[in-house]
């Protein structure tokens, strides 16, 4: 059996590879950014934070959830802006259906490259992390295929609105409307029990807050409370997401 | 024009009653038609006719309401993968990737069919030359000029070497010379056994190109055959057109006599007649007129059975 989301991975693999150093340092900087304004300017102000009973510098807080927001945002960008770009602006999907390859096959490969992007950058922010002494904690390790999962939830859900969009101008809807709240309401910048307790209710079901769940106690050297109640919701986003994703991608290109 | 179809029973394509609504508008009402190995069959219609619809449908990215499409035996969409990897298509509007150079594209593309990088890498240099593009190998889509994109697509899209291709307005917006070198290609490649379906507005591309057409309308097939079998069996075999002060009083005049059919369209007058000398002859007792006397062609068939109507796309 043929992997024929391959070549398509492969295609944009190839594109990437050409202004991967530009896209990098951008992808990047901005996550470091927040880390190093926030982190060092609010640290010293905050001091400690309370994370389940223990007290963790406010730096590796911020670090820890900051990480999770940064897989987001990239596999968000890639499956929003880049994919709608190849499909609709393009029309790459159009000549990639050409060949004997299906929309599915398609969809799948956005998919699967958005979350390698987000893994990328990523990975390029905990090397900075390690490197700057912020944590040490072998279990890094874990955290990895995690935030990999994290990126494929996030890319999964991106390209059901990228299958709905009419232009760019649409994604300014998703961003403001359901990922910036979400930002604040998923324990990445403040711990959750100061919110009122419905908001707290309301932020377990997020999927940014999962990821930060699982995330954050390896940071810490600990492991998560709950893994497989997040592991599962979110796999659950992903799956869900994804099928979504196809049926509308499916009618879009059916006119 | 082409070669003599290598002997075979199963043609290469094969539509029945194909059938397509979208809403209240039906966009196909019951196509038929079949292409034979070597053979170039032409589609023309106006705006909306049903052309993109039914070549979406033989690619498998439309389903048909009703209808069978089969190539090379086997049924689309259910063996959709394998009919595609015999098919080449272009498409109307270039779907290059501006970030690959010319080499590149053919690499990326030829990879969709699974080919291995090897067998791609092998034919890229005299797909380039077929292409005229040898000397673009390393230019990016947006260094090259119209024909050259158009004739990068046609290159990508034989790049498995496929049996039938599929072009959709593949001179569209091409100067004369991009064009007749498109065409040069063309018949390069129905000499070498391989089928065409192309879709056209340009009659004497249909003409020069297709060993048949098939003139659609409102989704149906109004007409079909060879061009000049067409012409001869719809048409008168002469027009004069005439234009000039005073040339629409000639449609009620005895001169109109003439002519089998007389049609207008805005100021100019067309007469079509099987005696045009005699007609020219009367017409040169009026003065201030122009006229221009020439053989019926395919546009004179296809304004016939379409109308002079503008259709705008809606």
């Amino acid at each position: 059996m043929r992997m024929r989301w391959w070549p398509v991975f492969l295609r944009n693999l190839l594109v990437w590879r050409k202004l991967a150093l530009p896209s990098l340092v951008g992808n990047i900087a901005e996550p470091l950014m927040w880390l190093v304004a926030f982190g060092y300017g609010m640290g010293s102000l905050v001091g400690e934070v309370q994370v389940g009973g223990q007290r963790v510098p406010y730096l590796l807080f911020l670090a820890s959830g900051s990480i999770c927001m940064s897989a987001m945002n990239a596999a968000t960008f890639e499956a929003l802006y880049s994919a709608f770009s190849r499909m609709h602006v393009q029309k790459t999907w159009d000549g990639i259906l050409n060949a004997p390859v299906r929309l599915d096959d398609v969809v799948l490969a956005e998919m699967l490259w958005a979350a390698f992007k987000s893994l990328f950058t990523v990975s390029a922010i905990l090397v900075v992390m390690l490197a700057l002494g912020i944590s040490h904690s072998p279990k890094l390790l874990v955290a990895w295929p995690i935030l990999l999962l994290a990126g494929i939830t996030f890319s999964c859900m991106a390209l059901v609105f990228n299958a709905l969009a009419k232009g760019y101008d649409f994604f300014t809807y998703y961003f403001t409307l359901f990922l910036t709240p979400m930002m604040f309401l998923s324990g990445v910048f403040f711990p959750l029990d100061q919110l009122p307790d419905w908001v707290g209710w309301l932020a377990a079901w997020l999927p940014l807050t999962q990821v930060v769940e699982l995330v954050r106690p390896l940071f810490m050297d600990m492991w998560p409370t709950h893994p497989w109640r997040h592991l599962g919701m979110l796999a659950l986003y992903a799956g869900v997401s994804f099928q979504i994703a196809l049926v509308l991608t499916r009618r879009r290109f059916a006119r | 024009m082409s070669a003599s179809p290598p002997v075979t029973t199963t043609p290469h394509l094969q539509c029945s009653d194909l059938h397509k609504r979208y809403g209240d508008n039906i966009a196909v009402d019951g196509v038929s038609f079949a292409i034979e190995a070597g053979e170039c069959l032409g589609v023309i219609g106006p705006n909306g006719a049903g052309k993109t619809t039914t070549l979406r449908m033989c690619l498998g990215l439309t389903t048909p309401d009703s209808g069978r499409i089969q190539a090379f035996g086997m049924d689309m969409p259910a063996d959709d993968l394998a009919i595609k990897a015999r098919l080449g298509v272009v498409s109307q509007f270039d779907t290059l990737d501006p970030d690959f150079t010319c080499a590149e594209n053919l690499l990326v593309f030829g990879r969709y069919f699974g080919l291995p990088d090897a067998t791609i890498r092998s034919r890229i240099p005299q797909l380039l030359e077929f292409g005229a593009l040898s000397h673009k190998a390393d230019a990016k889509p947006g260094e090259l000029s119209g024909g050259m994109k158009r004739r990068l697509s046609l290159a990508r899209a034989l790049i498995s070497d496929p049996a039938l291709l599929m072009l959709d307005e593949p001179t569209t917006g091409l100067d004369p010379q991009a064009r007749h070198l498109m065409w040069e290609r063309l018949q390069q490649l129905l000499q070498q056994g391989k089928s065409i379906l192309l879709t056209t507005h340009f009659m004497d591309e249909a003409e020069r190109l297709c060993d048949r057409l098939l003139v659609l309308d409102h989704g149906r097939v109004i007409a079909q055959g060879k061009p000049r079998e067409l012409i001869a069996a719809h048409l008168e075999p002469d027009v004069v057109e005439v234009f000039g002060a005073g040339a629409l009083a000639l449609i009620d005049s005895p001169l109109a006599q003439m002519a089998q059919r007389v049609e207008r369209s805005g100021e100019t007058v067309f007469f079509y007649t099987d005696a045009a000398p005699a007609l020219l002859a009367q017409l040169a007792t009026h003065t201030g007129l122009r006229s221009l006397h020439r053989p019926a062609n395919l546009e004179d068939l296809f304004l016939k059975l379409t109308g002079r109507q503008i259709r705008e796309a809606s």
